[in-house]
């Protein structure tokens, strides 16, 4: 018993300052982090960010220039990937073409030498836990999108790993599709309690199946955290920017009070925000306010209860419909800034035209200021 | 309205005919009317000069006399091995031009192979006997080397007929099998090891199926190539070659039995016909499949 709470305990996946170069470009910079069991952990960043070079070396398709992976405790270091206690779903999901569905699902079982009753057993239980009972004697291209992905997660659980690996899978699918898929993933992630890694470019996929996030960029983890102390607790302008909607300006800090800064952009705005890291008066800064942050009003007036705000004024733009997500791009009235509000979900503010003169504010502790960072080469 | 449309599909037709008029004309002028008089030769036997009487004795003398149907069986059993032996050198070839070898590397392997197609095949054959005869480059290499006593004749036997086949061949087994090669994804190569399958496995299961109608065209090809071979056999294996073809020629042109050569034509067509049938049922491949990789 004592053995199984130290197992419960132990992560099931942990990396230590993994390095990979190829040439002279390092794409993976001393990476290091750890994946609790059972939980869902995805990695996210644009493309060519190391994330899909980080994810094979986890899988063994790459091997480290330096620093350890060990899964389920053990180090990786010279295992081949067909001895590895992980399974992968590849981005194009990689379904063996020549085999019917449910000799998919039994392929890594037949590579195991389980009898073929047995073999045959299994894959129906698992096809009909991801709700494909049945279809086993199908073609693979018969399967709808939706379906196919689903052969390629049982295909890799029948197998029990200690960790799953999802590439980028509902990448090449449809929106309408995607939107069901995700949470599709998730209720299989908790239905079979596997660790699951997953690595995406899309921020709302990351926020949506996550129990954490690695934000990745330029081969280094910016932040890892909780979806939403990305969204709310951003700790580098990189990841303010990549993670949610963000208005974005630069600037330089004209006066700091405390945990405040004054800005004023290069657009000549002043604004204020809450302050992160050190920051110098004068110095060149970055700062973010996300769209629902700002609050919309006809008048100044109407703002009069978020008393301490200060109110800017600005011109409709353009009018961003989308439901529930519906947006307005305002133009600050003195510096011709462009900025995004979203409007509230009551339509309060549905028959705004463009032109209108509006009052706009936001609270300071939610717009993020960032000295900027230095520039890239 | 409607004779216009009418027009137009009459035109469209006119165009498919002319434009397929120059194969047509090939296929029945060149393959299938010569066919036909060689069908119907063989079909006759000549009983006073000049007088023919219709008879199956051309294809009565092939199974009385042994020495026809043994060279005919040998012919048969080296080709197959000839296109055997081709497809395990070509396979690591294709595999390495098709998956291993980056950008100009593959198409710079794929020339190597293409070379020795640039000199005439009797040159090339010459160029083995220059190697291989008694007083060639190879027995003497062995002699300096201590393996051998004196000079050994390396030509005339069976192996090295075979030698000279599959060098012949190589280059129309790799072409098809880079092509059936290269359309297989490497994710899949990767999804099988993944899910624990060793290289074997891996060649078994994923790499095989997939190429198999590639290395069936590859075969047929190959083996239809070695079969009709004239020149390789007759050059490298000598008197003691025994090739089928061997035994046409001297029907047609030293004994100027032209019934008899005619029937052993077809009888060599049958052949073909067969092991390509009998190539397709063991490996499950569909005619038409095959083709559009050759």
């Amino acid at each position: 018993m004592a053995a199984n709470s130290t197992a419960a305990a132990r992560p099931d996946l942990e990396a230590h300052a993994v390095i990979k170069r190829f040439g002279h470009q390092v794409a993976v910079d001393a990476v290091s982090f750890s994946v609790a069991r059972g939980s869902f952990f995805s990695i996210l960043g644009p493309s060519g960010c190391g994330k899909t070079t980080l994810l094979r070396m986890i899988a063994g398709f790459i091997a480290p220039d330096g620093g350890d992976i060990r899964i389920g405790g053990r180090s990786m270091a010279g295992v081949a990937p067909n001895r590895r206690p992980v399974n992968m779903v590849f981005q194009h999901l990689a379904l063996f073409p020549m085999m019917n569905v449910a000799e998919n699902v039994a392929f890594g079982l037949a590579r195991r030498a389980v009898p073929r009753a047995e073999r045959t057993r299994k894959a129906e239980a698992m096809l009909e836990r991801v709700g494909l009972a049945g279809a086993g004697l199908k073609r693979v291209d018969e399967l709808s999108g939706g379906q196919r992905q689903r052969v390629a997660i049982a295909r890799s659980l029948v197998l029990e790993p200690t960790l799953l690996l999802l590439d980028e899978p509902l990448g090449a699918l449809d929106l309408k599709l995607r939107e069901h898929m995700k949470i599709e993933l998730k209720q299989l992630q908790s239905a079979f309690g596997t660790t699951f890694v997953y690595i995406t470019h899309d921020q709302s996929e990351a926020l949506v199946l996550s129990d954490h996030v690695g934000v990745m960029n330029r081969g280094h983890f910016e932040q890892l955290g909780t979806p939403q102390e990305l969204y709310y607790a951003p700790a580098t302008p990189f990841v303010a920017a990549f993670v949610g909607a963000n208005n974005r300006m630069t600037g330089k800090a004209s006066a700091v009070h405390g945990e405040l800064v004054d800005v004023t952009t290069d657009a000549g705005w002043r604004i204020r925000a809450r302050r992160i890291g050190t920051i110098g008066v004068g110095a060149a800064v970055e700062a973010f306010v996300r769209p629902e942050a700002a609050t919309i009003g006809r008048t100044s007036a109407e703002l009069a209860p978020l008393a301490g705000q200060v109110v800017h004024a600005g011109d409709v733009e353009s009018l961003l419909f989308d439901g529930a997500n519906s947006a307005v791009l305002v133009r600050e009235a003195a510096s011709r800034f462009e900025f995004r509000i979203a409007l509230p979900q009551t339509g309060r503010y549905a028959d705004l035209k463009v032109g209108e003169r509006i009052a706009f504010s936001f609270d300071p502790e939610r717009a993020a200021c960032f000295a900027a960072p230095p520039a890239h080469a | 309205m409607l004779e216009a449309t009418a027009t137009a599909a009459w035109h469209r037709r006119l165009m498919l005919g002319l434009l397929l008029a120059p194969a047509l004309l090939w296929l029945f002028a060149l393959i299938v009317l010569p066919h036909l008089d060689l069908a119907l030769l063989s079909f006759r036997e000549p009983v006073a000069p000049r007088k023919y009487v219709p008879s199956l004795a051309q294809y009565r003398t092939f199974f009385a006399e042994p020495l026809y149907w043994h060279v005919f069986m040998r012919t048969a059993i080296l080709s197959a091995l000839a296109t055997a032996l081709t497809l395990l050198i070509a396979f690591p070839v294709a595999w390495t031009i098709a998956k291993l070898a980056r950008g100009r590397m593959g198409a710079l392997l794929f020339v190597v192979c293409l070379i020795p197609f640039w000199v005439s095949e009797t040159v090339r054959t010459l160029g083995w006997m220059i190697l291989l005869r008694e007083s060639g480059v190879l027995p003497a290499l062995l002699v300096r080397l201590g393996l051998t006593n004196g000079p050994v004749e390396l030509l005339y036997h069976d192996a090295t007929i075979l030698v000279g086949l599959v060098y012949t061949s190589l280059l129309f087994m790799v072409v098809p099998l880079v092509g059936s090669l290269e359309s297989l994804d490497n994710s899949l190569i990767e999804a099988a090891y993944d899910l624990g399958s060793g290289g074997f496995a891996i060649l078994r299961k994923i790499v095989i199926p997939h190429a198999a109608p590639g290395i069936t065209a590859g075969c047929i090809v190959v083996f239809m190539l070695t079969l009709g071979n004239y020149l390789t056999p007759t050059l490298l294996g000598g008197k003691n070659s025994l090739w089928f073809t061997e035994q046409i020629y001297t029907q047609f042109i030293t004994r100027f039995n032209w019934e008899q050569g005619a029937a052993f034509g077809f009888l060599l067509l049958a052949l073909s016909t067969a092991m390509v049938w009998f190539g397709l049922k063991l490996s499950g491949q569909r005619f038409s499949d095959v083709m559009r990789r050759t």
